[in-house]
């Protein structure tokens, strides 16, 4: 299976059977398998896109965790990466790309801008793509380093590497209610604290 | 060096000789020359600018507006026009007063150009064209409803809350009025069939089978 064997007892060889076979859990194979095959759906809009671009290019090379083939469909991606601010106008756009991409499927705020609204605390600006889309990892920056997506890219890869296909609960869609939020208000409220340049502004409201 | 006062454009003797009080002043800054004109006269002016030999600026740069902090003030409309070939500038300035109506003519029929400007100049500041044959917004979606943005009395983050906003966003249909369909259609127009000519122009939509 071109493994090379890993210290985990859990994939050691059976002695004396043929070496093709190995036993593992299924859970452990199939992470595995996601993990390390990552197809990102680049939905760059801003000046993180350019760091999305070196990550991606020869001098980091995202290949190294089989994430070189960018999924330009959304159907045949596995996560997206929101890398830049996201205007309102794009919301139901992203929000669309989100919808077609097929289970099992995760999302990367990258940058600030993705991540809060940053900077652009204005009319025009979502504040926060998780307003949007849930989101797994927030890679902080304006914009990040490689190495910071890097490291958003490898939280991620953990993360995959400790779900349960056993657990359905995982895989469920949770579907953004009319206002537009995937929890009430007041849970938004209750989690979250007020933001942005006036103590008013929470992020529900 | 002695410092001289700069000399405005020879365009705004010529268009005081040519319009009289249409022309309501002129001004130069950092080597510019700003004229403020009548809003009724200004297409005429514009037009006037464009086509009379010796001025020749027929080339539209920019039309934007200023709206001004003091309420008192009123609305501008900025054109920037250039002569390119006598490589010579001159911005015309249409005063609206904001207790009025905010209206001046559509220069679409001079400069092709304008179509794209006046729209954000709508979007943005609620400034109506007359004579535009396609006035609708440009950088807001076609169901924003909070106002235009960049008038002073509107706040920074918009006139709903988060939620509000965040809602309406989503709801927004992003294929309503630009859809790959319609674009290549009004592009190919002229090569259609007369039938789906017609049936395009009486608003009639084919039915997929």
């Amino acid at each position: 299976m071109g493994l090379t064997l890993p210290a985990d007892p859990e994939m050691a060889e059976i002695p004396g059977v043929s070496p093709n076979w190995l036993t593992t859990r299924l859970d452990f194979l199939v992470n595995w398998g996601r993990a390390n095959s990552l197809w990102p759906m680049p939905f760059g809009t801003a000046c993180c896109a350019i760091e999305f671009m070196a990550t991606a290019a020869g001098r980091f090379d995202i290949s190294r965790f089989g994430m070189e083939r960018m999924s330009f469909s959304p159907r045949q991606a596995d996560v997206l990466i929101c890398a830049g601010r996201l205007p309102f106008k794009l919301a139901p756009i992203i929000r669309r790309v989100w919808d077609q991409m097929p289970q099992p499927k995760w999302a990367i705020s990258m940058g600030a801008c993705a991540s809060t609204g940053g900077i652009f605390d204005t009319y025009a600006m979502v504040q926060g793509i998780d307003t949007i889309i849930p989101v797994d990892v927030y890679v902080p920056g304006c914009p990040p380093r490689p190495e910071g997506l890097m490291y958003g890219i490898m939280l991620l890869q953990k993360k995959i590497k400790s779900e349960s296909i056993s657990d359905p609960t995982l895989r469920q869609e949770f579907l953004a209610n009319e206002q537009g939020f995937f929890l009430p208000p007041e849970k938004i409220d209750e989690i979250s604290e007020p933001f942005g340049n006036s103590v008013h502004q929470t992020r529900s409201a | 060096m002695t410092a001289t006062a700069p000399a405005p454009s020879p365009s705004v003797e010529a268009l005081r000789a040519a319009f009289g009080t249409a022309i309501l002043s002129h001004a130069v800054s950092c080597g510019d020359t700003i004229v403020l004109v009548d809003r009724h006269r200004a297409h005429d002016i514009l037009a006037w600018l464009k086509t009379t030999p010796g001025q020749e600026y027929n080339y539209l740069t920019d039309v934007t507006a200023v709206d001004y902090r003091d309420p008192g003030q009123p609305l501008e409309v900025v054109y920037q026009l250039r002569s390119l070939g006598r490589k010579a500038d001159l911005r015309i300035k249409v005063p609206l007063d904001k207790t009025g109506s905010l209206e001046v003519d559509s220069v679409f029929d001079l400069w092709r150009g304008a179509d794209w400007l006046e729209r954000e100049v709508f979007d943005m500041f609620g400034v109506t064209f007359a004579g535009h044959p396609d006035l609708r917004r440009i950088l807001m979606w076609d169901t924003y409803a909070e106002g235009h943005p960049l008038r002073k009395d509107f706040p920074l983050r918009g006139n709903f809350t988060r939620a509000e906003q965040t809602r309406q966003a989503l709801a927004a249909n992003p294929e309503a009025n630009y859809s790959i369909e319609e674009l290549s259609i009004a592009d190919a127009f002229s090569e259609l069939p007369d039938d789906m000519k017609r049936r395009l122009a009486a608003g009639q939509r084919g039915e997929l089978s």
